[in-house]
């Protein structure tokens, strides 16, 4: 399959050079004559009724054109699209297991009709010839509120009597996903042992260097719009822009030029996409909103936040006998990851037999900012809850952690393995990552470290993960190759990269399996108008399910240009191969034939009839099924027992994402999970106050970890391809953010061992670890362990 | 992220820059702007003017013949690369390395610190443990105020609204001196959690002489430690008597919490950093 040097080799990125000189385009740097500017009014309150809206004093300001409301914005823009507003992880969620009564789904409005439901909630928008001035009106609209009571904790929100956000959603309850499998009674009924804990995965924000951002204007070609936005699906979202505001799919076109980062929560058409649009479109005038950082932390969808109580039952020498978990969701204030604790729940089985499993869960509504994907997506949850109930399972019976998960493993297998849980994994071989992983660190030797330093009053953490996750979202995606007359090579994609790299990724593919010139292949991507319908960037499906589109045209390209160079060389087509770039006669020495040669006789007038005239090919791939990718980790870290501060010495990591295309990518690709993972570890939570307030609302209060916080990463990979794919590649966006979590709070946790503490939540912040010390009986307590 | 309207002043003299904030009591000085601007951007400071110290001509440079002077617009970055400083004054390079990232310290100056008076700021310490005081020059002349008078409360110094600040004096080190600083920092702004910086003076017989301990991040405003101080003057500086003036550090304080250190940890952390500072100090004593 893999016929040169391009696969597998380091490359360097080809989307670097202008991203680096800052020559490309983002959305702020469009600037169109006439371009108004449009800024937004927010809620101050949790939760209130809009009384009324005086815009007087505003519309009398310096440069502003426009005042609008809700109410005059849903005279020409629709709802939210509810499929829309579902987003998550681009999976198809599984409604089998809802508990239909508890569920509606809100309708929710651009700007807010009636009453709002968090801090941040888009009330207004202001339209002015600047940003500033219509930053200025803000302050001038005067918003009367009748607040109402709010609630901010999904579990005081489930309690009856709780505010209710919606009349349709009785104790607030938006989703619930439950799978019970085996005797789950009898697992727990006489175990030996038993271990529990309540396990927080606290709310994060994305952070994307570049904040959301739309602009939009009328289209004189198609009689519509277009708009630019900086999202991971274009396809998405000019699907619902198109429905809002009533138009044919034909007359909007969605740009999504360079996107600085998105990590999930640029998934799925926002408010401002419909206000921006929907003026522009009503105006007849471009119009243009940049997204503040203030109003990122506010209004830019959160991820994680869920509580989950873990109970995990086992024998003595650390078999599983039974697994409950007990996951609530917070989904903040309006639904966009109903299916987070779904995805938790498909994963609750990690790497692991579990002959008995109780997984329920509760996705609720608070008077917070919704909660929706954000790299990893309900499996970084799993993944963590998993891997920490080994450790404490590990704990109770007296076992060295290592030894529990290879107790348990599923044993390898090639063509699909059901889990308890329900999921059909499709290959893997988990004690392969773990011993690769174990013989890189020296676990050993570590263990024996960590003995002498205790000796000396220093506290040393060794912390293991062995996780599993989902990769390659469906249902579809697409490709275009197009060679051109010159044999130059054009490249289209569904996909939506935006950072990922698939530039160089898909070039390097046609490179060796068409023979195109790797510097000259142009991808574009991003633009409804010139590319095939698509699904966008997001669950790590780019490479496996955008790059299985790719392989099924570069196939059908590569078969087209044998049969053209076996007619035109006077050889049967099965004696042609690709080698070195050139299509030439096997066993045949001599230059055969370049690409170039045979796009000029595909477009040229020579060939008879039976050929096809021009050379390109788009096809879909519905893959089959989802991949999983997995691995262990191992994070050695330093406790510091007089203040509690917590620094990460050593991080190695040991990913199998079936085959590598480019080794460069992955490396940055695991350097940038593992940074956000361990910066829930350590470092990141979104807070709200008692009244509803964000309390981390600025880069000076949320923690986002700088270098400083990391060692080297030591980064290393096994290879099990899945047969799901033309590639034989999983993914690997999310899994170093996956196995990063657990791996880093596991050794902290095992650091403070010596007080006797079993479980702290992350982030694992100074103070939180200095109070456990404390509580555990402070550093007295230690040295006379 | 879009302040408010404001108007913009660049004067080439201290008396030009005066003139501008006698006629415009809203006005605020722009030093390095690495504090006022963000606080404009947030809404949160709104200035009528903004009176920009950058082309006012003999504001910048450091002098270490006897006592030490630093024009008020010297950037953390002349202050951490200054061999002079290094030699005379080591804490002072120090605490500038310490301070925010590279960007921060290019740009950012020790006089628009100390005229700021963030209480999380890291030289409003080390001004209060070297006893140094500024240079503020006004319509009716100019005035020396000790750094213990300028720090009023948060955000909050004793400066006039039409008063410039343009040297900071520092008393030259007398015998057997040893000086750090030490800081907690905030893993997102980089600020002080808990700071404290230490200068502790040994007579010839060997015992504490002088010492001046201050603290930052924990309190309204940068305060000296007088407990921890007079627990060890007269005693030889030790680990039992550094143990003893740790001890003490907060006492006579009150302390901030917030969501990220509560006012608990942050007693804890003080009596922590006050011993590492004093460690330090007693180190370089050499």
């Amino acid at each position: 399959m893999v016929l040169s040097r391009y696969v597998g080799a380091e490359v360097r990125r080809k989307e670097d050079p202008r991203l680096i000189t800052g020559t490309s385009m983002y959305v702020d740097d469009l600037r169109l004559p006439g371009m108004a500017h449009v800024g937004i009014v927010r809620s101050p309150y949790p939760h209130a009724r809009i009384t009324g809206i005086d815009k007087s004093a505003a519309l009398a300001m310096p440069g502003v054109l426009a005042v609008i409301d809700g109410e005059d914005l849903a005279e020409f823009c629709g709802p939210l699209e509810a499929g829309n507003a579902e987003g998550g992880s681009g999976e198809q969620a599984d409604y089998e297991h809802l508990e239909q009564g508890a569920l509606g789904t809100p309708q929710v409005w651009p700007l807010a009709r009636g009453v709002v439901r968090y801090v941040g909630e888009a009330v207004a928008a202001v339209v002015a010839e600047s940003r500033y001035q219509a930053e200025d009106a803000i302050e001038e609209v005067v918003v009367d509120y009748d607040e109402l009571p709010n609630v901010t904790s999904p579990e005081e929100a489930m309690a009856d009597g709780a505010p209710r956000l919606y009349e349709a959603n009785p104790n607030n309850v938006g989703a619930r996903w439950d799978r019970i499998v085996g005797d789950v009674g009898a697992a727990f009924t006489g175990a030996p042992v038993v271990a529990r804990a309540r396990i927080r995965s606290q709310r994060l924000s994305g952070v994307p260097m570049e904040t959301r951002a739309v602009a939009a204007a009328p289209d004189p070609l198609n009689q519509g719009l277009t708009v630019w936005t900086s999202t991971q699906a274009p396809h998405w979202n000019r699907n619902s822009i198109a429905e809002a505001l009533g138009l044919p799919t034909t007359r909007v076109r969605c740009i999504a030029p360079e996107v600085g980062g998105g990590f999930g929560v640029k998934i799925g058409a926002y408010q401002e996409d419909f206000i921006v649009s929907a003026i522009a479109y009503r105006m007849q005038r471009p119009a243009k909103w940049i997204e503040t950082r203030s109003e990122s932390f506010l209004a830019t969808h959160h991820g994680r936040d869920q509580w989950a109580d873990v109970e995990i039952a086992g024998e003595a020498d650390g078999t599983i006998r039974g697994l409950k978990m007990r996951v609530v969701q917070d989904l903040g204030s309006h639904p966009k990851g109903t299916d987070l604790a779904e995805l938790t729940g498909r994963m609750s089985c990690g790497c692991y037999e579990v002959p008995a499993l109780e997984f329920k869960s509760y996705g609720v509504y608070t008077n917070t900012m919704a909660v929706g994907a954000y790299r990893g997506a309900g499996r970084p949850e799993a993944a963590y809850y998993v891997e920490r109930a080994i450790d404490l399972l590990a704990d109770a019976a007296g076992l060295d952690p290592v030894e529990v998960r290879r107790k348990n493993f599923i044993a390898p297998f090639a063509a699909g393995h059901v889990t308890t849980a329900g999921e059909k994994y499709d290959t893997g071989d988990y004690d392969k990552a773990l011993s690769r992983a174990l013989e890189l660190v020296d676990y050993a030797g570590l263990r024996r470290r960590q003995a002498e330093l205790r000796a000396q009053g220093r506290y040393l953490g060794i912390g293991l993960a062995s996780y599993v996750e989902i990769c390659g979202f469906g249902p579809y995606e697409s490709a275009t190759v197009r060679v051109e007359p010159n044999g130059d090579v054009t490249l289209y994609s569904g996909i939506s990269p935006h950072g990922q790299g698939q530039e160089t990724t898909f070039a390097q593919l046609a490179a060796d399996h068409i023979g195109a010139d790797f510097e000259k292949v142009i991808f574009n991507h991003g633009d409804t108008l010139n590319t095939p319908q698509g699904n966008g960037t997001m669950g790590s499906r780019g490479l496996a399910v955008g790059g299985g589109a790719l392989m099924i045209s570069l196939n059908k390209i590569q078969n087209r240009a044998k049969q053209i160079a076996a007619h035109l060389l006077e050889a049967a087509v099965e004696d042609i191969e690709l080698g070195d770039g050139r299509y030439r006669v096997r066993g045949v020495p001599g230059e055969g034939m370049s690409l170039a040669e045979i796009a000029d006789a595909s477009y040229g007038g020579d060939l008879p009839q039976e050929f096809e005239a021009g050379l390109e090919s788009t096809d879909y791939f519905r893959p089959e099924d989802e991949t999983f990718p997995f691995g262990t980790h191992v994070a050695v870290v330093e406790v510091f027992p007089d203040t509690g501060e917590v620094k990460l010495n050593r991080y190695l990591s040991v990913d199998d994402c079936g085959v590598i295309i480019s080794p460069l990518l992955v490396r940055g690709q695991v350097h940038g999970g593992l940074a956000q993972g361990i910066g829930q570890a350590l470092f990141e939570e979104i807070t709200y106050g008692e009244n509803g307030e964000l309390l981390s609302g600025t880069l000076n209060d949320y923690a986002i970890p700088r270098a400083w916080a990391f060692p080297p990463f030591e980064t290393h990979h096994t290879e099990t391809p899945t047969y799901l794919n033309l590639l034989g590649a999983k993914g690997i966006g999310e899994a170093a953010t996956i196995g990063s979590t657990p791996a880093t709070a596991n050794a902290v946790i095992d650091a403070l061992e010596p007080w006797g503490i079993t479980h702290l939540d992350v982030p694992m912040t100074a103070e939180k670890v200095w109070r456990a010390i404390q509580e555990g009986g402070g550093t007295q307590a230690a040295a006379a362990d | 992220m879009f302040p408010n309207q404001f108007d913009y002043h660049r004067p080439t003299t201290v008396a030009e820059a005066v003139g501008v904030l006698q006629q415009n009591p809203d006005a605020k000085v722009l030093a390095g702007g690495h504090s006022l601007l963000p606080a404009m951007k947030l809404r949160l400071a709104a200035p009528s003017a903004l009176v920009d110290l950058s082309k006012v001509e003999g504001l910048t440079g450091i002098s270490t013949n006897g006592s030490v002077v630093i024009g008020a617009m010297t950037t953390y970055a002349e202050l951490r690369d200054s061999a002079a400083l290094k030699a005379a004054l080591p804490i002072v390079p120090e605490t500038a390395y310490h301070v925010g990232d590279p960007q921060v310290q290019a740009v950012g100056t020790l006089g628009g610190s100390l005229a700021h008076a963030d209480p999380s700021a890291d030289f409003t310490a080390v001004a209060l443990a070297l006893d140094a005081s500024v240079k503020a020059v006004g319509a009716d002349g100019d005035r020396t105020i000790p750094a213990e008078e300028l720090f009023v409360d948060l955000f909050t110094t004793s400066l006039a609204p039409d008063e410039v600040l343009t040297e900071i004096h520092i008393p030259a080190a007398t015998g057997r001196t040893g000086m750090a600083y030490e800081k907690f920092r905030h893993p997102a702004s980089g600020y002080a959690v808990v700071g404290v910086a230490a200068v502790v003076s040994v007579g010839v017989d060997g015992t504490v002489a002088q010492a001046r301990i201050a603290v930052t991040g924990a309190t309204s405003k940068a305060t000296r430690a007088t407990a921890a101080e007079q627990a060890l003057v007269g005693k030889p500086l030790s680990a039992d008597s550094i143990a003893a003036a740790a001890a003490v550090a907060n006492q006579g304080l009150e302390l901030n919490g917030d969501h990220y250190a509560s006012a608990e940890y942050r007693a804890h952390l003080l009596g922590v950093y006050t011993r590492r500072a004093l460690e330090r100090a007693a180190a370089s004593l050499g």
